[in-house]
């Protein structure tokens, strides 16, 4: 069994609590970095352990944090997105949920290393009971000297302040995060300028997710090189997933990247496996936005290769047989699951959060719900589909910030995989609205190398 | 200090800092990207219709890559060296073609009852780069019409949310009462509790609208725009410049507003005496009939008709046309 490095104390009673929390090895980083260190070598640190931003797109933390401007006189800000709405990631929330005080550590050294005397923590709106989980958390580092003025006698002030959003999952996306922050309306800006040049009120900031900032702790106490011994190739470190859909055990896992997905599919320390004893239709490996992948693409790459919960391997393929870990919503499916029905849901979702800013991703995401509603309760067409991988196309890539794109995705690629299914919809109209189509040969072994126009 | 820059195979130089919209507009024709939300007057508008995509197909001198994805020209600045495609990229036809079609997905296409046909810039955008037919075959979003104060309508459903009027509201005028709700397709511009908008300058976001979604309430359902005569003429105004275009309708003034260059962006923003209230010839100083272009159906019936001119005002292009033009007459 892998060592577990941000959920390694996750069961200990009152973990939640400052004194169970510093018993158990709790703000060590925080010491040994504000104490023996200066905030180039934090961030050295984080560049060497390879560290990558755990929110979905999977830049490399020490990376985005070197771009930091650092003109003189202007205040720098460390923002930690904690507006999770994701649909099938849950990670964040349990995160905040159970062991707060990692996330507090961690905002404290990142901030530290980016030179921030001014950090937020912005939460979705939903998320009440973790904003106060946080508040409490915040209040009893505060009281213990971890926060405020002149940390642990090292002259750095830092105040962290929780904010709750409106509970859009637009104000995921990191400038919408900064307008909602600033009190305006949850718009993306367009960039550039990005937020390291102008982000938080036109100073330079850094978003990052969560998990990427309770990351720094383990990377801290042990030494970038240490951790960057996890994992496989350019993936290193461990990662949260939260694991969904029909599997037996649904939960938040901590991997180490490079698992293989078999394993970690069907072992017993992990989901273990499909429940009620179906067989695997289909998954979602990263959230709803990444390409949903049949099961045979799934466990092997097109190559016949096992396919491993890493950047590059889950990526294996580009889109068109590979998809993407995004941010760690693993959803499986299991052969009664309707596949035309999981994509209007989607789309259902993007529909509803799209911003309405501009113009493709307003008219396109709408678009496609109907015309995938129609074809789910039998009123569609043939033609159909060719239209919806048109209009998905017209979108991907023509909007201002990545939600088109995450709207664009599921769609392209349930067509790509699904094809099938969605024809079945049209000719066996009446049928697919009392059955579903099962499994029929998405689990089937790769037995050549297709030809990929 | 100025930048190189070469759009569609043709080399101009600007100012750094600008925009490649901007750019393109100085070179003139038919490679200026067509632009539903940005307006030069207006600070930060621009990047949201996403008509004006373009291809940068070397980024600058420095960073010869391509740009990954399509850009805003309305957004993205110049560099020196830098190479865009427009016209000549059928990349770039095609998501702009996509787009018009996105934008009239939702717009209910009542032209025939709409104060705004003859002069609409999607109607416009429309004719120049949209498809035959659309393929939306569902239900258009509706809304109740809303009375702005008691001058202006909004009619929301034709709305493309520009942005631009709420940009006015910002900008010109003292204290801003409306704006963007909800959000996505069903989001709408509003005043909120149907507050009046009544300050001297509100009644610029009639100017600015792209469609016929802000109307003038006295001159709703007069008159075609075609079949009025815009005529330039000023007064002295002590809250405006009082530059205006008058449209008569024979004998009688329908309708005044601001001068429109030729992207359809006014000159100059009016005040609402000079707009809603001076509908009077004696109010004004005539100057003299406006131009107006060849290709505006306004121009349909009147004023001095020039031949169709064969070449833009591009220099580059005359040069070739009156080659070929020589070429032609001499076999």
């Amino acid at each position: 069994m892998a060592r577990k490095l941000l959920l390694e104390h996750i069961n200990v009673p009152g973990i939640n609590t400052l004194d169970v929390y510093r018993s158990k090895g709790g703000y060590a980083s925080v010491e040994k970095a504000l104490k023996t260190m200066s905030p180039e070598d934090v961030v050295e640190e984080v560049k060497k352990s390879g560290l990558r931003g755990r929110g979905g797109a999977g830049f490399p933390t020490g990376m985005k944090w070197s771009f930091l401007a650092k003109p003189e006189g202007v205040a720098r800000y460390l923002v930690c997105n904690a507006d999770e709405s994701e649909p099938g990631t849950f990670k964040d929330r349990y995160l905040m949920n159970y062991i707060p005080h990692l996330l507090i550590e961690g905002m404290i050294v990142s901030s530290f290393a980016l030179g921030a005397k001014v950090s937020y923590i912005y939460v979705r709106g939903e998320m009440m009971p973790q904003i106060r989980i946080l508040e409490k958390a915040i209040a009893e580092a505060k009281n213990a000297g971890f926060l405020g003025k002149n940390i642990l006698g090292s002259g750095y002030d830092l105040e962290l302040y929780v904010q709750p959003g409106g509970g859009a999952y637009i104000c995921g996306e990191e400038t919408a995060l900064l307008e909602s922050l600033e009190g305006k309306r949850g718009n993306p800006r367009i960039k550039p300028p990005f937020p390291a040049i102008a982000g938080l009120y036109g100073c330079p900031t850094v978003v990052n997710n969560v998990e990427s900032i309770a990351a720094v702790v383990p990377i801290i106490n042990e030494g970038g090189e240490e951790y960057s011994k996890i994992g496989v190739g350019r993936s290193t470190g461990t990662k949260l997933i939260s694991a969904g859909g029909n599997v037996k055990k649904p939960g938040v896992y901590e991997i180490d990247l490079g698992l293989p997905v078999e394993e970690f599919l069907y072992s017993d320390e992990f989901c273990g496996g499909i429940a009620n004893g179906k067989r695997l239709k289909a998954v979602v490996a990263g959230g709803s936005s990444v390409p949903i992948l049949p099961a045979n693409l799934f466990l092997k790459t097109i190559n016949n290769e096992p396919r491993l919960m890493s950047y590059e391997s889950l990526a294996d393929g580009g889109f068109v047989t590979g998809t993407m870990l995004g941010s760690g919503g693993f959803i499986a499916f299991d052969e009664d699951q309707c596949i035309v029905r999981n994509t209007w849901n989607f789309t259902r979702f993007y529909h509803h959060e799209s911003c309405g800013q501009c113009s493709p991703c307003r008219e396109g995401t709408g678009w496609m719900e109907k015309v995938l509603h129609r074809l789910e309760n039998g009123h569609g067409s043939l033609s159909d589909m060719d239209l919806l991988v048109d209009v998905s196309k017209k979108i991907e890539g023509n909007t201002i910030c990545p939600l088109g794109d995450a709207a664009a995705w599921p769609v392209a690629s349930a067509i790509r995989h699904f094809r099938d299914e969605f024809e079945w919809h049209v000719t066996n109209a009446s049928e697919a609205v009392t059955r579903n189509f099962g499994l029929a040969h998405y689990a089937d072994p790769l037995t050549k190398k297709e030809a990929v126009a | 200090m100025s930048v190189k820059v070469k759009i569609d195979g043709i080399e101009v130089e600007v100012e750094p800092g600008t925009s490649i919209l901007n750019a393109a507009r100085q070179i003139g024709g038919d490679i200026v990207p067509p632009a539903m939300c940005y307006y030069s007057k207006l600070k930060d508008s621009g990047g949201k219709c996403r008509t004006c995509l373009v291809k940068v197909s070397k980024g600058s001198e420095k960073d010869p890559r391509p740009m990954p994805k399509l850009v805003a020209s309305c957004r993205t600045a110049v560099m020196d060296g830098m190479e865009v495609q427009n016209i000549t990229s059928p990349e770039v036809l095609e998501a702009r073609k996509g787009i018009v079609e996105m934008l009239l997905i939702n717009h209910p296409l009542d032209c025939p009852i709409c104060d705004q046909a003859g002069e609409c810039d999607l109607q416009n955008l429309a004719f120049d780069h949209g498809a035959v037919k659309t393929r939306y075959e569902f239900d258009r979003r509706t809304f109740e019409k809303i009375d702005i104060g008691d001058k202006i309508q909004l009619h929301m459903t034709r709305c493309i949310l520009c942005y631009r009027c709420v940009f006015v509201a910002d900008q010109i005028t003292d204290h801003r009462i409306h704006g963007i709700l909800n959000r996505g397709d069903h989001s709408e511009i509003s005043t909120y509790i149907q507050h009046a908008v009544d300050n001297d300058f509100s009644g610029n976001v009639i100017d600015v609208c792209p469609v016929g979604a802000l109307t003038d309430k006295t001159f709703r359902f007069k008159n075609r725009v075609w079949f009025t005569k815009p005529v330039q003429a000023h007064r002295d105004c002590d809250k405006c410049c009082g530059k205006v275009t008058l449209w008569y309708k024979g004998e009688e003034v329908l309708r005044v507003t601001a001068r429109k260059d030729q992207y359809g962006e006014v000159e100059e923003f009016i005040c609402n005496t000079c707009r809603f209230d001076k509908k009077k010839t004696s109010d004004w100083v005539i100057e003299g009939p406006s131009k107006v272009s060849h290709k505006s159906v306004i121009s349909s019936n009147h004023y001095e008709f020039k031949p169709l001119p064969v070449v833009k005002t591009n220099p580059l292009l005359r040069e070739a046309n009156e080659e070929q033009f020589e070429r032609d007459t001499r076999l």
